[in-house]
């Protein structure tokens, strides 16, 4: 609760120190009874108390206000390693390639940027770069300090910027949107060659599959709350 | 019809980072969240001005995102140069239609139809309009999801830009329209993030405090 800058706010809910105390019952911790605010309509509300796989929805605007994913520490930072693992894959492997009168040509995903590059055409190969290479294993490395940190039971200073960077980091990466640009490329090329697909391809088809596993278990609300869960076998 | 409670009308502020109220102190001021230590506001500061200077810039790089080729291919059958639209065009052609209608609606349609979202939101919340606040909350949250999509097209290129380098034989290098194209993504993407939705149900609060008495009393 410490509180920097001068600043004079405090904390609305008395009982806040009391409830974070509670998070190590089985089902995770409660929000149950304390007064939240929506996040996109600014409705003020009682939190219901959640069983496990519940979700609340904001009573005026039906944005999600809260989950209860199983075991969602241990299961997020599981599938984040997998997705870091996948990720490595994706990276140094051919994603896909070509043949065509008897040459057969493979490119990399850092290979296509560079190409880019070279054609003069940075700027979109600087958008390519961050949205496919640069942002999301900046999401998934911090995603993965954040987890880590809470299962420590040890938050550092930086928490609530990572926290800030991993959810403004989000919508900007596109790794399965490129996935749908490699299938239609692939199909544009089929008639004229034939089409080699790569590991890194495969890598990518999977690691979308575990990055939205991982999504679903994630839990941000339990970063804040979960104090005791580290201590927990 | 009760008005309803917001953090506003009580006075308190809600972290936009981890959820934590906080209250208001009396002078006004800055004030940072006291769990995480985030500058708080009870509104996006400058929301409609930003949401409105990024969605005109996007409408304007619309034009030529759509106008320039995007890709240029050279063979020993000549060259070619295609737009948006001619290569959603020669997909369909090429009987692969399923992918055209995908590309299209992608790169044509969701840009245009995010713009025309984004300036519904803008001129209905400026109208301090009470009317299918859910249908646009809704509406919002359709074309934060979308946006991201329209990238497609600029991977196309990446892809086929790298792959395709035989020379004499063939070559597709990405047009000017790309950058254009990749602009118009990212600044319709930055729009709908500084658009703040919790605008669109401000109206519904002062709408019933003005006709509290009005209407039912």
């Amino acid at each position: 609760m410490a509180n920097a800058n001068g600043g004079k706010a405090w904390a609305a809910d008395e009982q806040e120190a009391g409830r974070e105390a509670r998070s190590d019952d089985p089902h995770g911790p409660s929000w149950g009874g304390r007064l939240i605010a929506c996040h996109e309509c600014d409705l003020l509300q009682t939190a219901p108390e959640l069983d496990l796989h519940q979700s609340a929805r904001c009573v005026r605007c039906e944005a999600l206000l809260l989950r209860n994913p199983v075991d969602s520490l241990e299961r997020t930072l599981a599938l984040a390693a997998a997705a870091a693992l996948l990720y490595v894959l994706a990276n140094f492997n051919p994603l896909v390639g070509i043949e065509m009168q008897g040459i057969r040509v493979e490119v990399t995903l850092f290979g296509a940027v560079q190409a880019l590059w070279g054609d003069g055409m940075q700027a979109v190969a600087g958008l390519v770069f961050a949205t496919v290479i640069l942002f999301p294993v900046l999401e998934l490395t911090m995603l993965m300090a954040l987890l880590i940190q809470v299962r420590l039971g040890r938050r550092g200073r930086a928490f609530p910027l990572l926290f800030r960077l991993v959810r403004s980091l989000r919508p900007w990466g596109m790794i399965e949107v490129l996935l749908l640009g490699m299938l239609v490329s692939l199909v544009k090329l089929s008639h004229l060659s034939s089409v080699i697909l790569g590991v890194a391809f495969w890598a990518i088809a999977a690691l979308i599959i575990v990055l939205a596993a991982a999504a679903q278990s994630f839990n941000p609300a339990l970063l804040w709350e979960a104090r005791g869960t580290g201590a927990r076998a | 019809m009760r008005p309803a409670v917001t953090a506003l009308s009580l006075g308190l502020l809600s972290c936009h980072v981890c959820g934590q109220l906080a209250r208001q102190p009396i002078g006004g001021g800055a004030v940072r969240c006291p769990r995480c230590n985030v500058p708080l506001h009870s509104r996006r500061p400058r929301s409609v001005s930003t949401t409105w200077a990024l969605t005109l810039a996007s409408m304007l790089l619309y034009l030529p995102a759509n106008l320039l080729p995007i890709m240029e291919t050279s063979s020993f059958l000549g060259s070619q140069q295609d737009t948006i639209l001619s290569g959603v065009l020669f997909l369909w052609r090429s009987g692969s239609w399923p992918l055209a209608a995908v590309v299209f609606f992608a790169s044509v349609m969701v840009p245009l139809l995010k713009v025309i979202a984004l300036l519904h939101l803008l001129l209905s919340v400026q109208r301090r309009s009470s009317h299918r606040m859910l249908q646009r909350a809704r509406l919002y949250r359709l074309v934060e999801f979308v946006g991201r999509w329209s990238m497609l097209d600029i991977y196309v290129i990446v892809i086929l830009a790298a792959l395709v380098r035989f020379q004499g034989l063939a070559t597709v290098q990405a047009g000017p329209a790309a950058l254009a194209f990749g602009g118009v993504v990212v600044l319709t993407m930055l729009a709908a993030m500084s658009f703040d939705p919790r605008l669109i149900w401000d109206a519904a609060s002062a709408r019933v405090a003005e006709g509290e008495e009005g209407e039912h009393g």
